[in-house]
């Protein structure tokens, strides 16, 4: 095996690969907690966009965002899971297509 | 053994990524995505950010992971009922996510046209050293910024929980 890799727009390409499965997953998806988790894997898409983009400028500006990435996924995924919580015990049901009376 | 690796990582990134969006038990869709985080970190690890590889396991796939796989648990979260999708979205939809596929790939390829290969070791700059320099000289008002963001969170999520334990 040789000791080459791989050019840098093949991590980009599996960047984008990834973040339109996680819209694919959030648009088709009708579970609220799988929704949550394609926003999940959409925002991870984004820091492997942003790593491979520091690797490639020779600075360390990507992997800061990347972090602040981290700390508001995980900010957002303690609000988004206290609402789910909230949601499903007034609606006992994790569907999507129940919780809708804000469109009605 | 880099192309390996990121061959090797890349595909597991890629099938638990299906996983996630096919699978229809809640906790399937987690534990793949657990799978997705651990490869990425590896891909961080062959692109030299071995500060950020080590808070992806530790803050994604340890904290929020364990976060959801708790959520899931505590709701008893069974099968996705399948719903009837809207003409729209099943006619229109795989089209309009493969030609957003395409359109990122064209514009990353012609921007990124670089055929040199990807080596470890060739980004220096990825220890905590550095990117807690960055953070705290460059990056220090946005720094403290998330630390307000965060309190708020824990303060939101506590109030969330709270009323309902109330009722």
């Amino acid at each position: 095996m040789s000791p080459a890799g791989v050019p840098l727009s093949w991590y980009l390409v599996l960047a984008a690969f990834l973040f339109t499965l996680g819209a694919a997953g959030f648009v088709f998806r009708r579970n609220i907690i799988t929704m949550f988790m394609c926003i999940e894997l959409m925002l991870n898409a984004v820091n492997l966009t942003f790593v491979a983009l520091a690797y490639h400028t020779h600075q360390v500006d990507g992997l800061v965002l990347a972090f602040f990435v981290m700390v508001v996924a995980a900010a957002e995924a303690a609000v988004g899971l206290a609402i789910i919580l909230t949601v499903f015990r007034n609606r006992a049901s994790l569907q999507i297509d129940e919780v809708q009376s804000l469109r009605d | 053994m880099d192309g390996l690796l990121f061959l090797i990582f890349a595909a597991i990134a890629a099938v638990c990524g299906l996983n996630v969006v096919l699978q229809r038990q809640p906790i399937a869709s987690a534990l793949s995505l657990i799978g997705v985080m651990g490869s990425l970190a590896m891909l961080y690890l062959l692109l030299g950010a071995q500060f950020i590889a080590a808070v992806q396991v530790i803050v994604y796939a340890g904290a929020v992971m364990v976060l959801f796989v708790m959520v899931i648990m505590l709701l008893n979260a069974g099968a996705e009922r399948p719903t009837g999708a809207s003409l729209m979205a099943s006619t229109l939809g795989v089209p309009l996510l493969a030609g957003l596929l395409v359109a990122l790939a064209y514009v990353l390829f012609a921007n990124f046209p670089d055929p040199r290969p990807v080596r470890f070791g060739e980004f220096r700059l990825g220890g905590a050293a550095q990117v807690g320099y960055a953070l705290f000289t460059r990056y220090l008002l946005p720094f403290e910024l998330t630390s307000v963001l965060v309190l708020i969170a824990i303060a939101g999520a506590v109030v969330l929980a709270w009323r309902e334990v109330r009722k």
